[in-house]
């Protein structure tokens, strides 16, 4: 790996692993390891341990057999991959790839339309108006109300008799099985957590220089070409950020089909609702088994994800900067468009 | 599309005066939409915790008999909301300031020190943020009875510190990222210590990004219900989620909807009430140490 | 190089993959599962004596805070606290049995769902009583005894009942000249002649609770109940791949059907069926005794303020049979100061404590003589139709995996309701699902 093209912006930059950094040079690794550590220390005790437990748990079975006094036989027995082979036969099977299709659909469905509707709130929050904090405000509120309270507010909006069918003039069911049960969900998610991609976004939007624009304006760009050659680019590490940890909760997606739907409703059961109900039966094995499931489908996602979109955002910046890194920004205008969406420079065009 | 319309404004507005009408009016009606869509279904929570208790089906726009029966239901003597709400104020407090703390230093590490396993350590962070939450309650109810921490703020600080902890991790990484490095090198031979460099200079051009971190911490731990509802069972430390979770109708079958939503409106507007007043002086005050 | 990219990449995956599973197995060891011990306790003496809590959802009245009040004043060294738990019946039975995971004894006494008494028994999560400790149990009504045991043990004291009433608008009614049903036949019927009335004419003849939920299994046994048929019989086999079964299954699905019933029917649970009843729209409506009070106010909320009356649920060929609601206590086998929780659960149980209790928040008591109370009859005028459905009334399979159980029983009702299969089959597939969960 080269380091020949001249890297404007970045000229420490370097693929090397060599310590580079004078002031940081020494010892590095040790440092670094010492500054993660609060971080690593949290993780490990509430994350990892639990999970851990739970990949052993799934390992078992406990209280499912009961002896001829009608008690409920004690401790629990090792099975090997049983609860997971159990998982992939017959009934089970149906309905676990049927959650999985669900859980997909979601996650597609709701992060699209949280990242369209997220970037415009971004957009929106961002230019300089008169009421500017109410907006800002409002935009906030759904994503401020308490999980618990706006689930059972929704609810409520989609009764048989609730104010959905009232002002739709309409009575749909929309707590029965089929797409309109479906629909209430995503329309209540995107509704909570589209502000949750608008504030990253906004967070991001903030840091982009003005100059930039001007440069832009100075190039004569047209304004859809301002907005996706340098509008998005330049948020595409909060914006991909944001997204990813979208697709995380949303594929763990719970309560709002839960408590809108209900339980039991093939229309919207989700991978989490199966580990849950599991659970709910004092499963633990089986449960654990959705939850590692689960866990490994989202963690497939994550990776493909950082892959395909996010190079830059997870630290491969260098490898990255080399395709884009020594282009200026007029250079990069001209860019054909799939060049902003690939792997390309993150770095602020011009510099400060 | 109205992001195509919306996005460029600061170019656009130069040659405002030309544009067409739809130019001007397209973006303000954007707005508009924006915030109807944002705010509809919080005012329909706003009105029903308007309602009396016993008109709680209605579906007028406006409360046929205005009440604020509700809101004081909800501070009721022994429910224990009030004292839920200073409970939710410190655990979501507490996260929130460790977060950031633990965060930052974190996410400055990764992104500017080279070290191997870096993205071994990304990844680790992240993947903690991949499990199903309600499979680690009882895992974690043991750990936590074996170490005897049911029943105390730290049982709901530590888990949603951790929760906290990926995204802020990750996004002030990609943040820190955007800082080119010639700041901290220009501070630097300027005679600034590292952490002084990383103080004036990078946190600074950064609030934006810690700000954002701060409030989406502070609004998933002042939201957490599962764990709090599982670690503590003593009324004293509960908080406002877990205390609303507990309201109960008139005769234990009817849903007592009037004071859930009255009770959402108490927890939602202080909030957001606070976070526009914090964001004027946060920003304020860390733009203005970067100027020096 | 961008082969080398992904290779480090890969490298990065593998490792946290490699060290999760070396550390998965160095778990594995010290943290045990298994302690075989099964302790037994046979109704040992409960000893112990000091301050006890009382875990249990709340209630509003703020009636609990006295009784408990009343108990504190009179054992100053043996206080009881009350931990309260979320309004949601899943949630409070979630709470108590992660408590019983992990043996704490933040739990002394549980307020325990009258469906959960066999799974917390069966797992030894609640202490087995000692019946002749508990002089008082003859005075309770019997079905609602017969609750609180599993395999002819007792492991709990029933403190409230509950019991299926036929709400319907006397006044409809009267205009028509027709008497409360007996049967569904005759409910239909009055239905027909109600209808014809031109102020009736968009009004629906009955709804129940049909949302696929735990209402949907009371009302689906009340049915094949309420048809001579049994969902599991007394010998605690299941047996409803019956015509008697069939017949009960039909009646509410052709009610659902013909339209008889509301189509929205499918998605109530008690309150929408309330507020349908309340606004008015329904002709007779099944549901709980707390809707009396509710559908009495005569502020405005509700249409039928001294409109409507109760009678027991009607069946096939004569009265229905109710399924039975109610709340057991129990003592937390983890918990200290047993012998104060059972002096607590004798305490609330008692007449006077039941009869304070029905006086402020209404709910059924399981104090037989309380029925016959003159003054309690006049203050809840559905006492007597509500005696005579409790005592009639069935209770749900007692089983360990009760929570299997009555996902399948939703499982077959809902799905012959909304017609995704038919009835014979529903019950058919149920009876299959059914012997295999319980013979378990």
């Amino acid at each position: 790996m080269s380091t020949s093209a001249p890297v404007a912006e970045r000229p420490k930059q370097k693929t090397t692993k060599k310590p580079r950094r004078s002031s940081f040079n020494e010892g590095t690794g040790r440092l670094a390891a010492l500054l993660l550590s609060p971080t690593l220390i949290v993780l490990l005790l509430v994350v990892v341990y639990p999970i851990l437990s739970a990949l052993r748990e799934s390992l078992y079975t406990s209280g499912q057999r009961i002896d001829e006094s009608g008690f409920v036989v004690q401790g629990s027995e090792f099975v090997g991959l049983k609860n997971y082979s159990a998982i992939f036969h017959g009934e089970t099977a149906d309905r676990f790839w049927n959650a999985f299709y669900n859980t997909t659909f979601f996650t597609v469905t709701c992060v699209v339309l949280e990242t369209i509707i997220g970037v415009a709130m971004a957009l929106v929050m961002h230019k300089a108006f008169k009421g500017r904090g109410i907006v800002r405000a409002s935009i906030l509120v759904p994503w401020a109300i308490p999980t618990v309270v706006s689930a059972l507010l929704w609810k409520w909006i989609f009764q048989a008799d609730g104010i959905a069918n009232a002002m739709l003039g309409t009575q749909i069911l929309w707590s029965t099985e089929g797409w309109q049960s479906v629909l209430s969900v995503i329309i209540a998610d995107t509704w909570k957590t589209a502000p949750f991609i608008g504030l990253l976004v906004l967070a991001g939007l903030q840091t982009i220089p003005d100059e930039v624009y001007e440069a832009a304006k100075v190039d004569g760009a047209s304004a859809w070409k301002t907005f996706t050659r340098i509008t998005l680019p330049l948020v595409k590490p909060a914006l991909l950020v944001a997204v990813l940890f979208r697709i995380l909760d949303t594929l763990r997606i719970f309560d709002l089909p839960f408590v809108l739907v209900g339980p039991n409703k093939e229309s919207v059961e989700t991978l989490s609702i199966l580990a849950y109900l599991e659970a709910n039966q004092t499963r633990y094995g089986p449960a654990a088994a959705y939850a590692t499931l689960l866990f490994i489908y989202v963690a497939v996602v994550a990776y493909v994800f950082v892959r395909l979109l996010g190079a830059d955002v997870i630290g491969e910046a260098r490898a990255a900067r080399k395709n884009g890194g020594g282009r200026g920004n007029r250079r990069r205008l001209q860019e054909a468009p799939s060049e902003v969406t690939g792997a390309a420079s993150m770095s602020i065009p011009g510099g400060q | 599309m109205a992001v195509a319309e919306k996005a460029p404004r600061r170019v656009v507005n130069v040659k405002a005066a030309e544009a067409p009408w739809y130019r001007r009016w397209l973006p303000l009606l954007g707005i508009a939409i924006i915030v109807l869509y944002c705010l509809a279904p919080f005012y329909w929570m706003l009105v029903s915790a308007l309602r009396r208790p016993t008109d709680q089906f209605e579906n007028t726009i406006i409360p046929t008999t205005w009440s604020l029966d509700n809101f004081t239901d909800v501070f009721k003597p022994g429910t224990g909301f009030g004292r839920g709400l200073l409970n939710s104020l410190i655990v979501a407090g507490t996260v929130t300031i460790l977060t950031l703390l633990i965060g930052l230093v974190a996410a400055y590490t990764l992104a500017r020190l080279d070290f191997k396993f870096k993205n071994v350590v990304l990844a680790i962070i992240i993947t903690t943020s991949m499990f199903p939450g309600i499979s680690l309650v009882i895992p974690l109810k043991k750990l936590f009875s074996d170490i005897d921490w049911i029943n105390t703020y730290q049982a709901m600080i530590v888990p949603s510190l951790s929760f906290a902890l990926p995204l802020a991790v990750w996004n002030l990484t990609a943040f820190f990222r955007q800082m080119p490095r010639e700041l901290e090198q220009a501070a630097m031979v300027d005679g600034c210590t590292p952490a002084q460099a990383f103080r004036k200079i990078i946190l600074p051009l950064a609030a934006p990004g810690v700000f954002t971190t701060a409030i989406i911490t502070f609004i998933a731990a002042w939201n957490e219900f599962l764990i709090a509802l599982s670690m503590v069972n003593k009324k004293e430390i509960q908080t406002a989620n877990v205390i609303i979770s507990q309201f109960t109708g008139t005769s234990g079958r009817d849903q007592p909807f009037g004071s859930q939503m009255a009770a959402g409106v108490i927890v939602t507007i202080p909030l957001v009430i606070a976070v526009l007043i914090f964001q004027r002086r946060i920003v304020a005050g860390l733009t203005a140490g970067g100027v020096k | 190089m961008r082969f080398e990219r992904s290779h480090t990449r890969k490298a990065a995956f593998v490792a946290v993959a490699s060290s999760l599973v070396l550390l998965a197995s160095a778990c594995g060891g010290g943290d045990d599962g298994s302690s075989g011990d099964s302790g037994s306790s046979g109704g040992a003496a409960l000893e112990g004596r000091g301050p006890i809590t009382f875990a249990t959802g709340k209630d509003t009245s703020g009636n609990l805070t006295n009784q408990v009040a009343a108990w504190n004043s009179q054992h100053p060294d043996e206080k009881v606290t009350v931990s309260e738990l979320p309004e949601s019946a899943d949630q409070q039975r979630a709470q108590m049995i992660q408590n019983a995971q992990i043996k704490s004894d933040a739990f002394s006494v549980l307020n325990l769902d009258v469906v959960w008494t066999a799974e917390f028994a069966a797992n030894r999560w609640v202490t087995e009583l000692p019946q002749d400790q508990f002089p008082d149990l003859g005075k309770l009504l019997p079905s609602t005894l017969d609750t609180a045991k599993y395999r002819d043990k007792l492991y709990a004291v029933p403190v409230t009942s509950d019991g299926g009433l036929l709400y319907y608008r006397k006044d409809l009614l009267d205009k028509a000249g027709v008497q409360p049903p007996k049967t569904w036949a005759e409910m239909k019927d009055a239905c027909t002649k109600i209808k014809a009335l031109p102020e009736a004419k968009t009004m629906s003849c009955y709804a129940g609770q049909f949302e696929k939920y735990e209402g949907l299994t009371v009302n689906f046994s009340e049915a094949v109940n309420g048809a001579g048929g049994v969902v599991v019989g007394d010998d605690g086999k299941p047996n409803v791949d019956t015509p008697e079964a069939l017949e009960g299954l039909n009646f509410l699905v052709d009610g659902l059907k013909s339209g008889e019933f509301p189509k929205a029917s499918i998605t109530y649970t008690e309150e929408p069926g309330r507020r349908a009843f309340q606004e008015g729209s329904l002709i007779f409506h099944r549901n709980w005794p707390y809707v009396y009070a509710l559908a009495e106010k005569t502020d405005g909320s509700s249409k039928i303020n001294g409109k409507f009356a109760v009678a027991p649920l009607p069946g096939m060929s004569g009265q229905g049979v109710s399924t039975l609601g109610g709340h057991n206590y129990a003592i937390s086998e983890f918990a200290k100061n047993k012998a104060t929780a059972a002096d607590f659960i004798k305490f609330m149980s008692s007449e006077e404590r039941q009869k304070a209790n029905i006086e402020k928040t209404s709910q059924a008591p399981t104090w037989a003589s309380l029925y016959d109370d003159a003054a309690l009859n006049k203050q809840f005028p559905y006492l007597a139709p509500l005696k005579a459905s409790i005592e009639s009334a069935k209770s749900r399979p007692k089983v360990v995996k009760y929570g299997d159980v009555t996902t399948a029983i939703q499982e077959a009702a809902y799905g012959a309701m909304t017609g995704t299969m038919p009835p014979k089959d529903a019950l058919t597939g149920l009876q299959t699902k059914l012997s295999t969960l319980i013979t378990q």
